[in-house]
């Protein structure tokens, strides 16, 4: 983040002097500083009421129902870790909160899961633990709540109406993932 | 059709647990103080990286950058606007929203770029931070091929947001 924030600020004022542009650059700063306090205030409206359904849905039942749903599929995609009954209920969890978008409680259960995994391994990431670590940085989100409350923000029409663009990248780009790390994990030992 | 996703949606999960006695209204506000808890942790980090954005394109930056990308990204059918977002996705969530909420706004929500804009967050994680925390609690140091698979998964679809809305809203 420090890299980002220099690399972002230092070209800023490097081209700007040389395009004569300081007074842009300068108004600029400020003018940032105000949309960042606008953008958070109208995306506060759609993010609470959406992490409202979710926990919800999360509370009547929904998130163990997916977690039913995805026990079979983990199965296959990580047998090993699958074979434990304590790791399979921690990684359908994850997986399921995944789905609802509920990031917070999604990442305690993978960990634990990663751990479970990790166990005696000597530092050295396995091939399912690279699998599952490639799933989480692929999302899954069934509504992608982040998204559309930034759409709605903005003043667009149908905020949800890119679902089934999501729903088919998210797709792709997870089978991608997966994929790749089938076809490296005999380059990288 | 969209139309209705958001209000089937809230009255549909309102019914069902309802028919399954769970405490509806309680539910609903803990999970908004939840929400409300994670806008208050992007606050600080939204206006200092609108901040540096806002710097990076008035000084003619950002427009060079996407002119340089516009070639490459034209061959692969993404919109050059977008090459910002792809850029920070991997390394920093509050970035990629401070950066993609600059392209909607300056090509409004509803225009193609905008979507495209829109998609690439809903299809993507922050990969490098998702690592971080998954190997530092399973104390793994030797990662393997897990960022190039990840960053694999990233790019396809980042490439998959382009071509579904150029599919999808023609």
């Amino acid at each position: 983040m420090d890299a980002v924030w220099t690399i972002l600020t230092v070209t800023a004022v490097i081209w700007g002097a040389a395009a004569g542009r300081m007074g842009a650059v300068s108004a600029a700063a400020l003018e940032g500083a105000a949309a960042g306090v606008q953008l958070c205030l109208s995306l506060a409206g759609a993010v609470c009421l959406w992490s409202g359904v979710m926990e919800l849905l999360r509370r009547c039942g929904l998130a163990e129902k997916l977690a039913g749903l995805l026990r079979p599929v983990l199965g296959r995609l990580l047998p090993r870790a699958a074979a434990n009954p304590d790791t399979l209920a921690a990684l359908s969890g994850n997986m399921s909160a995944n789905l609802l978008g509920l990031g917070n409680a999604a990442t305690p259960l993978g960990m634990e899961a990663a751990c479970a995994m990790a166990a005696g391994c000597g530092g050295r990431a396995s091939d399912e633990l690279v699998r599952l670590v490639v799933l989480n940085t692929a999302s899954i989100q069934l509504l992608p709540t982040t998204a559309a409350s930034l759409r709605a923000a903005l003043g667009s029409t149908a905020p949800l109406d890119i679902l089934p663009c999501v729903w088919v990248s998210s797709a792709l780009s997870v089978t991608a993932g997966l994929l790749a790390a089938r076809l490296l994990e005999g380059v990288w030992r | 059709m969209s139309d209705y996703v958001v209000p089937v949606v809230l009255a549909g999960a309102a019914l069902y647990a309802l028919a399954r006695r769970s405490d509806v209204y309680a539910a609903l506000t803990d999970g908004a103080a939840e929400g409300l808890k994670t806008v208050w942790r992007i606050f600080p980090s939204l206006v200092a990286l609108l901040t540096a954005v806002y710097m990076f394109r008035a000084s003619g930056a950002l427009d060079s950058l996407t002119a340089w990308c516009a070639p490459a990204l034209g061959w692969l059918g993404v919109p050059p606007e977008t090459a910002g977002i792809m850029l920070v996705r991997p390394v920093s969530g509050s970035a990629a929203l401070a950066v993609a909420g600059e392209v909607m706004a300056a090509h409004g929500p509803d225009s193609a770029i905008g979507r495209t804009a829109a998609v690439m967050l809903g299809c993507s994680e922050t990969t490098f931070y998702t690592v971080a925390v998954y190997f530092g609690a399973a104390k793994i140091r030797r990662t393997r091929h897990t960022i190039p698979a990840a960053l694999i998964a990233d790019l396809t679809g980042f490439l998959a947001a382009a071509w579904t809305v150029r599919l999808f809203f023609p």
